[in-house]
């Protein structure tokens, strides 16, 4: 595109332009001409590649506005929380990892944070700032197959491979540093389950230099296409009161304005070290919410720069030999740690009677586990209060009364994943 | 959070407010809880979410929890949240166990917290908890038809036995 086409395409792209009168306008003037028009109701799903799972929406359309929304889920409902009353504490880890599929970091880490808070287990430095680089990088995982399948939706192709190739790359890192690029149960009760390999640190710092220039990259595509920012721009809208009463957080709060990240408000592991911004936005509308989780994928590399930095030395994992499995190498001089290696394998640690809420930030917003324990090696509950789940009520709010082509933005912006909704 | 004196406060300010809400109160891994009569809930989120210098608006969570054998055996837990002191507090409601055949009951507080919708729900697919005044209580993760409550602790868990050579006597034929 020549310089001369690229001030052009912006100049028509001016917000107002943009947005112009808005859908209900637009169909009372509609419905002047075509009185008779009926409400009709619609599946969307639960087979649709726009619905980023296997979600179903009962939409009442009239002509193409949506009147009313329902979703309906369950389908990929495989009683995980039943389950994990089923399973000793470290073998609930792998379980609740394959929920939010795209964030399985932050489930073993809420879930082994609630654990912790149980025993009043510290975990060691080193394993707090370790936790954080694979957060992070799980936020950027997140974050690129959001906005790769987001765009696809609105019909940017490209996007989609773009994004995917930096998402290989952090699934490379996860291969380097757990041994596997998905579910990688990595996060053990009291630490990490290993130390980073040789190499890991130089090629994290690589990633880490190309990252922002791969931002902007994306933005220069996204930015300039007069398709996405009229789809994105002015759609989808609600007030931050309504969405604060629906209990909506993460980045979908913030694109409305509201600075609330759990990183911040309330540290846990490295984040209170650590230096980073909470990007907020202004109008609270699609574009606003991909401005907002771009912005952020800028803060988590600033992020996970700054942990590699003051990476301190020292264990990965807390030295309870009561919770925490024994070196390998001890097993076959120490009679002891073969005893506690064969307690904790077949048994499995014990947590003392009591219940416990944890929630951190993960890439949809507050993650909450609650964890009640009985006294025995199993939890009598395990609870996931997950962000996609309580986020989708927002969805009939941001549809009703909008076209059916921006419902489609609206769910893609809304990143629900049905992994977790459904659980 | 609320520390010891404060939370004893808000008991106490609660029992003025309306007699018997709060049944107890706790501190449990830095967390305050104040156990509350099921029958009082919505005076007791109400005060909480309203009180000049309570206003915990936001509900991070709700979900119910089994308590089988202690009772009363179930618990329905609010965790609600003050966003500009970073504070949370929980509130639990205690539900006795009804007799056979009938469901445990609470009143609904989606007037209050909008976002109890789809979690009120969740704990009635799950627990059978009735919340009264819903707008639409249904099954919201189970199909509509399923029978039972999955999650209460009394439920079997179900599946099939892996099959060794010590357990073969005990499913004949196993391999059809």
């Amino acid at each position: 595109m020549s310089t001369v086409g690229r001030r052009e395409t912006l100049e028509r792209t001016e917000a107002d332009q943009v947005v112009g009168r808005s859908a209900v306008e637009r169909t009372e003037v509609e419905e002047q001409l075509e009185p008779e028009q009926e409400l009709m109701t619609i599946n969307v799903g639960p087979h649709h590649p726009a619905t980023h799972g296997v979600l179903r929406l009962v939409v009442e359309l009239q002509g193409e506005v949506v009147r009313d929304l329902k979703p309906v889920m369950g389908y990929v409902h495989t009683g995980i929380e039943k389950n994990c009353e089923d399973k000793a504490y470290w073998k609930v880890i792998p379980y609740v990892e394959r929920m939010d599929y795209l964030s399985y970091f932050f489930n073993m880490e809420v879930f082994c944070l609630a654990v912790e808070r149980l025993l009043d287990l510290e975990v060691p430095p080193r394993a707090a700032y370790l936790r954080t680089i694979h957060m992070e990088l799980n936020r950027l995982h997140s974050h690129l197959v959001w906005l790769g399948t987001s765009a696809l939706d609105l019909g940017a192709m490209s996007m989609f491979f773009y994004c995917f190739r930096e998402r290989d790359k952090v699934l490379d890192l996860f291969e380097m540093s757990t041994g596997q690029r998905m579910h990688t149960r990595y996060f053990q009760v009291g630490g990490v389950f290993e130390d980073i390999p040789p190499g890991f640190a130089a090629a994290l710092r690589r990633f880490c230099d190309e990252m922002p220039s791969r931002i902007d990259q994306y933005m220069a595509i996204l930015d300039q296409n007069e398709i996405f920012l009229r789809r994105t721009r002015g759609v989808g809208i609600v007030p931050r009161e309504r969405l604060l009463d629906l209990g909506v957080t993460g980045p979908l709060l913030r694109a409305a304005g509201e600075p609330w990240d759990l990183r911040k408000v309330a540290p846990y592991e490295a984040y209170g070290d650590l230096g980073f911004a909470i990007p907020v936005g202004t109008v609270g509308d699609g574009y606003d919410r991909y401005r907002v989780r771009l912005a952020e994928m800028r803060e988590s590399v600033r992020i996970i720069e700054q942990a590699l930095e003051g990476l301190p030395e020292g264990p990965w994992i807390a030295d309870d030999r009561k919770v925490v499995l024994p070196p390998r190498a001890e097993l076959s001089t120490s009679m002891e740690a073969l005893i506690h290696h064969f307690k904790l394998v077949t048994e499995g640690f014990r947590a003392p009677p009591g219940e416990v809420y944890v929630a951190i930030e993960s890439p949809r917003g507050e993650l909450g586990c609650f964890v009640l324990a009985d006294g025995s090696a199993k939890p009598a509950r395990v609870h996931f209060r997950d962000p996609s789940f309580v986020n989708l009520q927002a969805l009939r709010d941001m549809c009703l009364d909008g076209y059916v082509a921006d419902l489609i933005q609206n769910l893609a912006m809304l990143d629900p994943i049905l992994g977790g909704i459904d659980r | 959070l609320p520390d010891a004196p404060g939370l004893e406060l808000i008991a106490q300010e609660l029992n003025e407010t309306s007699s018997d809400s709060v049944l107890g109160t706790y501190h449990e891994h830095g967390q305050a809880c104040l156990v509350v009569n099921p029958d009082r809930i919505l005076d007791v989120l109400g005060w909480l979410k309203e009180t000049p210098g309570q206003e915990y608006r936001f509900l991070a969570s709700l979900h119910a929890a089994d308590y089988l054998p202690a009772e009363p055996r179930f618990g329905v837990h609010y965790e609600l949240l003050n966003m500009p002191r970073v504070e949370r507090l929980r509130v639990k409601a205690a539900l006795a166990s009804p007799p056979d055949g009938e469901l445990p009951e609470l009143d609904s507080c989606v007037e209050l917290f909008p976002t109890a919708e789809f979690q009120e729900r969740e704990a009635y697919d799950f627990f059978g908890i009735v919340f009264r005044g819903h707008p639409d209580l249904r099954r919201i993760l189970m199909p509509e038809d399923y029978v039972g409550w999955p999650q209460r602790r009394d439920y079997p868990i179900g599946g099939e036995p892996v099959i060794f050579t010590y357990n073969e006597r005990e499913t004949p034929r196993w391999w059809e």
